[in-house]
């Protein structure tokens, strides 16, 4: 098993693929956290932590859940939302959760509006700008999650996880895999029974997730 | 749409099952077939629910794509045609698969390096084309006469690159590597390679899974990019190039896409292990001289050591199955015993011992070679004669007999 782990950067002017690290892939039934495969249930636990502990938690919406070119698609869209409500109930004064969508893939010249997306070729404006120090990527596709997450990585210290549809991400902190409405739900159950239970780093935090 | 729903156990418009692919590569009963490489290829394809065809006519690929136009006569495949040159061939994969097409293409020497653009971009764009690459010579003066110095230059275009030895290999690999390169965290091009003529003009018994059974098709909506589908709306996130401006972010967001292509080829490892049985197979890993090899070099070492074993001395062999992903781990832990590693090879270079030689401590125990290359023969003999010479052996030369 590799030494490396998956932890929140920044980590270098040009931060490696986790897989080429020797980061492996859950097998279904499973997540990993920080590069270290876990049972689905733990991770369950660590990323509602994770989200109440922020201090701007952050949903990132891609394209294949913000439209709804499928039964599926529009249901997780409304899992989706009930996760962001959830998260809104559940955190302290002083927190705030944000729903950024991922509209679309093109790179945006001379640069986008931080404030309203965010985008796979520069995701570390949007963070850095909305001082983010937790996100969650759901329903973008794999590829352009991993180009993301991993420039996320490199330049910021922002806390990253993956619901991933597919097979999971190496270069996010914490990844799902096959996940589907039921796999949303469950995070928004976790975080309400998890809701003044944690601690968030509201004192600590120096100025969000940037470097 | 774009909703899978398991098309197991139901028929094509051919008749043919789609069969769950483990079943049908491992349970399912084959039938003793003889056949050339070339008819091979055939075959596997025949149960590919491939989409699309499209080929230029090089040697010795010809027979192959000119079978695979039988096929399309018949049915079998969705569309086929010859492109206006083997550049224009793989572009026109490419616009194939971006549309959401299991594709499938054979080249052969000249005609790879002419292509050679496109590799990268089929990577880069994660297109899960299936290129056969029969080889042969590629430089001038002309020989299309079996040499691997081709897979050398693919070897570091992003693609998948497996080298097999024998019809049997071709066959089974074909149908499995659509299987691995399409897995959404994998989601590359593969070259599954040969020697030409060795493998593609002789004929051979091959094992075949039944004809009424094939794999079910490739799902683009799996993609880990947007399927270019011009009537749902990911169509408007068509994969622009972000390279539009010379600064930071453009050249740290391609630097990033470069590592994802190859972390892909690191995830294939799992896939490709589980598929093909390991990335290497071995014999005899405890002696202290082992032969590693790939593609018809490997059968030429196997009868090597059988010579050798005559004369008393106990040799290995590891046979190199895939070379991206490559078998790093595999190779180290087969070859921790040896003493003398013998590399031989089908070309002027030796890539594979360079290949090896970067891979295990102590490389001053690679020996590249024998080399031939050109069209040439290697005898096992001239395997042995390396080997012995190494050893301090008396051996005698194969060169010719001498005044």
């Amino acid at each position: 098993m590799s030494d490396y782990r998956v932890l929140p950067g920044p980590e270098h002017f040009l931060p490696p693929a986790a897989a080429s690290m020797g980061i492996r892939l859950p097998n279904p039934g499973e997540a990993h956290i920080n590069g270290v495969i876990a049972p689905e249930e733990k991770a369950y636990e660590e990323a509602a932590r994770q989200l109440l502990m922020a201090r701007v938690p952050t949903i990132f919406p891609g394209p294949l859940v913000l439209w709804a070119w499928n039964e599926k698609a529009a249901k997780k869209a409304t899992a989706i939302r009930h996760l962001f409500n959830t998260l809104k109930e559940c955190v302290q004064t002083g927190q705030k959760p944000m729903l950024i969508p991922m509209p679309d893939y093109r790179p945006k010249y001379p640069k986008i509006n931080p404030e309203v997306e965010i985008n796979p070729n520069h995701p570390n404006l949007t963070i850095w700008h909305n001082k983010i120090d937790c996100c969650i990527f759901v329903g973008v596709h794999c590829h352009q999650a991993n180009l993301s997450l991993k420039i996320i990585r490199g330049g910021t210290s922002c806390y990253t996880i993956a619901m991933c549809a597919q097979a999971g991400h190496e270069d996010a902190m914490l990844s799902f895999r096959d996940a589907s409405v039921d796999k949303i739900m469950r995070l928004a159950e976790t975080v309400k029974r998890l809701k003044g239970t944690v601690q968030p780093r509201l004192s600590t935090a120096k100025s969000g997730a940037s470097n | 749409m774009a909703e899978t729903k398991s098309v197991i156990g139901t028929q094509n418009k051919k008749g043919q099952i789609y069969t769950d692919t483990w079943k049908m590569m491992n349970e399912a009963p084959r039938t003793p077939s003889f056949y050339t490489g070339s008819e091979v290829i055939k075959e596997a394809l025949r149960r590919a629910s491939c989409d699309v065809m499209i080929a230029y006519p090089i040697t010795p690929q010809s027979e192959a794509a000119a079978l695979i136009g039988e096929l399309f006569a018949e049915g079998y495949i969705g569309d086929y045609f010859r492109g206006e040159s083997e550049f224009a061939v793989m572009s026109q994969c490419a616009g194939a698969a971006f549309g959401g097409a299991r594709v499938f293409t054979t080249t052969a020497g000249p005609g790879t390096m002419r292509a050679m653009e496109n590799f990268p971009m089929w990577a880069g764009a994660r297109l899960p084309i299936q290129m056969i690459v029969t080889c042969r010579g590629i430089n001038s003066p002309l020989s299309i006469q079996p040499d691997t110095l081709e897979i050398a230059y693919l070897l570091n275009t992003g693609m998948l690159v497996w080298h097999a030895e024998t019809a049997q290999d071709f066959f089974d690999w074909i149908l499995k590597g659509y299987i691995v390169s399409e897995e959404p965290d994998v989601h590359l091009p593969l070259a599954l390679c040969c020697d030409g003529f060795f493998v593609t003009h002789t004929k051979d018994v091959v094992n075949l899974t039944p004809a009424d059974m094939c794999l079910p098709p490739y799902d683009p909506y799996r993609s880990p990019v947007p399927c270019m589908d011009m009537e749902c709306p990911p169509v408007r996130m068509m994969r622009d190039p972000f390279v539009m401006k010379s600064n930071y972010i453009s050249y740290a967001t391609h630097a990033s896409w470069q590592q994802e292509i190859w972390a892909a080829i690191e995830r294939s490892r799992k896939h490709s292990i589980h598929w093909l049985n390991g990335l290497i197979d071995t014999e005899n890993t405890d002696a202290e001289i082992m032969i590693v090899a790939s593609g018809t070099a490997v059968s030429q070492g196997r009868e090597a050591i059988r010579l050798l074993e005559d004369e008393g001395v106990r040799c290995g062999l590891v046979k190199v199955k895939a070379l991206r992903p490559w078998p790093e781990e595999e190779i180290r832990e087969a070859t921790k015993n040896a003493k003398h590693i013998f590399v031989p090879e089908f070309n002027v270079t030796g890539w594979l011992a360079k290949e090896i030689k970067a891979t295990i401590p102590n490389h001053a125990r690679v020996h590249a070679g024998p080399h031939v290359c050109g069209g040439m023969t290697m005898p096992p003999e001239i395997i042995v004669s390396e080997i012995k010479t190494a050893l301090g052996m008396k051996s005698f030369s194969l060169a010719g007999r001498g005044s």
